[in-house]
C-alpha cells in the first residue's frame, strides 16, 4: 500500500462547523431536512493530493464527497466535482448498523482524481427521523505520497547483481540428476545407520605388530579412512 | 478497505495465530519425514511434500484450525479504531457494560467481605489430599453453602436490557408504535420472516430433517474430516450416534495429548487453591442441575469441567471479541498499577445463576473430562458467552429479545396486543429460556437438536426464533388467560415440544 497512514501524518486542516440545512424560515420549528454539510478548508496556497480521508461515524446514513479542484498549470478557475457520492455508512438508516463505525474512503474508490485539492465538501444524509443528530468525528485526510526514491536505487542495484546462469557444463553429468541421486544414496545410508549389524566385512587386519617391511597398509589406512578389522 | 487488502491482512492474522502452535510442529515434522520417502523427488520437492501432507490428512487438519480461526477472528482493523471498538462498537453499550460490570464485581466484593471468605487462598495439604481422593465423586459433598447466594440471575440482568437507552434516539415522537409496545428499546437491525426464509432455507418444510424424518440420507461427513462439511451438514440435525463427533469436528475441539495435559494442570490448579467462585459454581449447580430430572446424573462432571473452566486463562483471548471486559483485582496498595493486576477468577467470567446449564447437555455427548471440558470452553467462547453481555452483536442477548419481540408484534400483534392488556410483557416469560439457550427447559434430545442448528448456522438466532414459535404454538391458550400467574403457568412446562416442527412451522408456514 503506498503512502499508508501509518507513517504519514494527517493534512493540517480547518474544518467549518457543520451547516445543517433547514427547511423553511431558519427560526420556526427547526424541521431537519436531514442534511448536513461540513466544510474542510485546506491550507490556504497548499493544494494537496489526497490519499485517502478517515473519519468515525456518528450516525450519518450516506456521505457525497466533493473536491474543489485547482489545476496548477493552468489558469482556470478551480473547479466543484463529485468524489463519492451517497456512500452507504449505515446498512439501514432506521437501525444501529454501522453507526459509530471508522471508515476510510481510498482515492481508488472515488470517482476523479483527488488531485490539486483545495477544499472539500462532505454532504451528510441521515434521512430517518429517529436520530436526534447526526454527524462525522475526527474527519482526517492524508496526502498522497510518491513512492520513495531509494526504490529506485535499489532497482538499479539489483540490475549489478549476477543472474542465475548456468555454468558450461560440457562432459559433466547435469547437477539435478547428481543432487536427486545423492538424495537416495542419502536415504540409503539412513537405512543403513538403522540396520546397523555387527557382521563385519571381510577385510585384511592391518595390526601395528608387524615390523615387517611390506607395504604397510598403514598408509594407505590411515588416508582418513576408518579401520575395519575383523 | 479494499477487498484484496482485507484479505490479505486476514490471511496475515491466522498465519500468526497459527505460528508455533502444536499443529505447526507436527506438521513441520511430518514434511521433515516424508522425505524418507520414495516417491518424493529433489526435483519437485514443494509438490511432492504437499500432496503428500495431502493424502495423509494433515492438510485437512490445518484446513479445520484455519476455519476455526476465522470463527473467532476480528474483522480487520481500520488503523484509527482503538480494539474497544472491535469489542463494542456503539459508545452507550460499552459504557453500559461497563456499569453492569462494576454491579456484579461489587456484589462479589462484598460477599467476600460479608461472609469472610477470601476471593482466593491456597487450600492445606490435607484438604488437598481429601479432594483430589475425591474428585470424581465431588457431588457427595455437602459443603455450607446457605450463606452463598448468586451473584446475579437473569432477571436483574433483563432489567439492565430494558433500561438501555440510546442517547441519540429520538423518542419524543411516536415515530415507532412498535417499540413502545415491548421492553427494548434500542434500534437494533433484526431480521424478519422473510429474511429469515432466505438465510435458514435448509429449514424448509421440504427439506428432511434429522429427529423428524430419520430415514434422510446419512452422508459420510465425518469420515471426511472436514470442519466446514460438518458445520453445513449440522445445519439439518446430526443423527445421535454421530453428534459427538459431528460437534468436535466443527468445533475444532480434537482431544490432542497436550490438551489433557492442559485439563491435569487446570485440575491441579483446582487442588491446590480454593476461589470463592468455585462455593457459587457449587451452590448454581446444586440449585440447577441437581435439581433437573435430566441432568443431577451428571453433577460431577459439571463440577469438574466448571471448576477448571474457572482457572483457564486461555478463555482470557475471547475477551476480544467480546464487549464485556474481565474484573481485575490489584495486589494491595498498587491499584492502577497494570502490572500489579491479576484477573479475577482468572477466566475472567463470573458464573451467575443458571451457568451449568450450558454444560449440562454436553454431558450426554462426552463423558471423557477433557474432551467435554474442550468442547464447552470452545461452546462457550463462539457462543455463549454473547448471552449475558451488552452488546449490538446479531446473536447478542439484545439483538435475540429485540427480535423476538419484532417477530411475534409483526406476526402474532393480536396475541401481544391482548397480553399488554392483561399486564403481560411477553419478554418476561422468554428471557429465561433464551439466556439459557434453552436448556433445562426442553427434553435433552430437542435441546441437542436445537444446539445442531445454532452450530450449524453459526448463530444464535435460532433461539429467538424457536421463542416465537412457542408463543404461536400456545396462542390459543394464552388468549384465554387474564392474568401474569396463569400465562407462566401455559408456558411453564416445555418438555413435550418438538422444536424442529415448531420452528419449521412458524418460519415458513407464517402467513405474511
Amino acid at each position: 500500500m503506498s503512502g499508508t497512514p501509518d507513517d504519514t501524518k494527517p493534512v493540517n486542516f480547518t474544518v467549518k462547523a457543520p451547516v445543517y440545512l433547514q427547511i423553511g424560515d431558519a427560526k420556526a420549528d427547526t424541521a431537519h431536512s436531514g442534511v448536513c454539510v461540513v466544510d474542510v478548508n485546506l491550507p490556504f496556497g497548499k493544494p494537496v493530493n489526497i490519499e485517502e480521508v478517515t473519519f468515525k461515524n456518528y450516525y450519518t446514513a450516506y456521505v457525497t464527497v466533493r473536491l474543489l479542484r485547482r489545476n496548477p498549470e493552468q489558469e482556470a478557475p478551480a473547479k466543484w466535482c463529485t468524489a463519492v457520492r451517497d456512500l452507504p455508512l449505515m446498512d439501514n438508516p432506521h437501525t444501529e448498523g454501522g453507526s459509530q463505525d471508522y471508515y476510510t474512503i481510498h482515492r481508488t474508490q472515488m470517482q476523479v482524481e483527488p488531485d490539486h485539492v483545495v477544499c472539500a465538501r462532505l454532504i451528510l444524509r441521515q434521512p430517518s427521523l429517529a436520530w436526534l443528530t447526526f454527524s462525522l468525528e475526527d474527519i482526517k485526510i492524508f496526502p498522497h505520497t510518491e513512492p520513495d526514491p531509494e526504490k529506485e536505487v535499489s532497482d538499479w542495484l539489483s540490475d549489478l547483481t549476477l543472474t542465475d546462469q548456468h555454468p558450461d557444463l560440457e562432459g559433466l553429468p547435469d547437477p539435478q540428476t547428481v543432487s536427486s541421486s545423492i538424495q537416495q544414496m542419502w536415504a540409503l545410508t539412513e537405512v543403513m545407520q538403522t540396520n546397523q549389524t555387527t557382521a563385519s566385512i571381510g577385510r585384511f587386519d592391518v595390526s601395528e605388530t608387524h615390523s615387517q617391511p611390506h607395504l604397510s597398509c598403514n598408509e594407505c589406512v590411515h588416508d582418513g579412512g576408518d579401520v575395519i578389522t575383523f | 478497505m479494499d477487498e484484496g487488502i482485507e484479505l490479505s491482512l486476514t490471511i496475515a492474522q491466522i498465519i500468526q495465530r497459527l505460528r508455533g502452535s502444536h499443529l505447526h510442529s507436527q506438521i513441520e515434522r511430518q514434511a521433515k519425514e516424508c522425505l524418507h520417502q520414495p516417491d518424493v523427488k529433489l526435483e519437485s520437492l514443494k509438490e511432492d511434500v504437499r500432496s503428500f501432507l495431502k493424502t495423509s490428512g494433515w492438510e485437512r487438519k490445518l484446513q479445520n484450525a484455519v476455519y476455526r480461526e476465522l470463527h473467532i477472528q476480528l474483522p480487520p482493523r481500520h488503523p484509527p479504531a482503538p480494539p474497544e471498538h472491535l469489542k463494542e462498537p456503539l459508545v452507550y453499550m460499552r459504557k453500559a457494560q461497563a456499569s453492569w460490570e462494576k454491579r456484579v464485581l461489587k456484589s462479589l466484593n462484598s460477599m467476600s467481605t460479608e461472609l469472610l471468605v477470601p476471593l482466593a487462598h491456597m487450600r492445606p495439604a490435607a484438604e488437598q489430599k481429601e479432594l483430589t481422593n475425591k474428585w470424581n465423586e465431588m457431588g457427595t459433598d455437602e459443603p455450607d453453602l446457605s450463606r452463598f447466594r448468586p451473584v446475579y440471575a437473569p432477571k436483574d440482568f433483563l432489567e439492565v436490557l430494558i433500561g438501555l437507552r440510546n442517547p441519540n434516539h429520538d423518542s419524543s415522537e411516536d415515530i415507532s408504535v412498535r417499540s413502545h409496545w415491548g421492553l427494548i428499546q434500542v434500534p437494533l437491525n433484526v431480521r424478519d420472516i422473510p429474511h429469515l426464509r432466505e438465510a435458514y432455507s435448509e429449514l424448509n418444510l421440504t427439506s428432511g430433517q434429522m429427529g423428524i424424518d430419520d430415514h434422510a440420507l446419512i452422508h459420510p461427513v465425518v469420515m471426511e474430516e472436514d470442519s466446514a462439511a460438518a458445520q453445513q451438514y449440522s445445519r439439518q440435525g446430526c443423527p445421535t450416534g454421530l453428534r459427538a463427533d459431528l460437534w468436535a469436528l466443527i468445533l475444532n475441539a480434537t482431544n490432542q495429548p497436550q490438551d489433557v495435559m492442559h485439563y491435569e494442570q487446570l485440575k491441579a490448579g483446582v487442588i491446590q487453591h480454593n476461589l470463592l467462585v468455585d462455593n457459587l459454581i457449587y451452590k448454581d449447580v446444586k440449585l440447577t442441575a441437581s435439581n433437573d430430572d435430566y441432568y443431577f446424573v451428571f453433577e460431577d462432571f459439571l463440577y469438574q469441567v466448571l471448576l477448571c473452566f474457572s482457572r483457564d486463562t486461555a478463555v482470557l483471548e475471547h475477551f476480544k471479541y467480546n464487549s464485556a471486559t474481565p474484573p481485575k483485582s490489584y495486589i494491595q496498595g498498587k491499584v492502577g498499577d497494570e502490572e500489579c493486576a491479576v484477573v479475577y477468577p482468572p477466566n475472567g467470567v463470573i458464573p451467575f445463576h443458571g451457568f451449568s446449564m450450558y454444560v449440562a447437555p454436553l454431558c450426554f455427548l462426552y463423558n471423557e473430562p477433557s474432551k467435554l471440558y474442550n468442547v464447552f470452553r470452545e461452546m462457550y467462547i463462539r457462543y455463549f458467552f454473547r448471552l449475558h453481555s451488552i452488546s449490538s452483536h446479531p446473536s447478542g442477548i439484545l439483538s435475540l429479545c429485540l427480535q423476538f419481540e419484532r417477530l411475534l408484534q409483526t406476526h402474532l400483534p393480536q396475541l401481544f396486543y391482548h397480553l399488554r392488556q392483561i399486564g403481560v410483557q411477553p419478554l418476561r416469560l422468554a428471557f429465561k429460556w433464551m439466556v439459557r439457550a434453552f436448556s433445562g427447559y426442553l427434553s435433552t434430545d430437542q435441546l441437542l437438536l436445537l444446539w445442531d442448528r445454532i452450530l450449524g448456522y453459526d448463530s444464535l438466532e435460532v433461539v429467538a426464533v424457536l421463542a416465537a414459535a412457542v408463543f404461536a404454538f400456545r396462542a390459543e391458550n394464552l388468549m384465554e388467560v387474564t392474568s401474569l400467574a396463569s400465562a407462566e403457568a401455559v408456558l411453564a412446562d416445555l418438555s413435550t415440544l418438538k422444536v424442529m416442527p415448531l420452528i419449521q412451522v412458524f418460519l415458513f408456514a407464517t402467513a405474511m
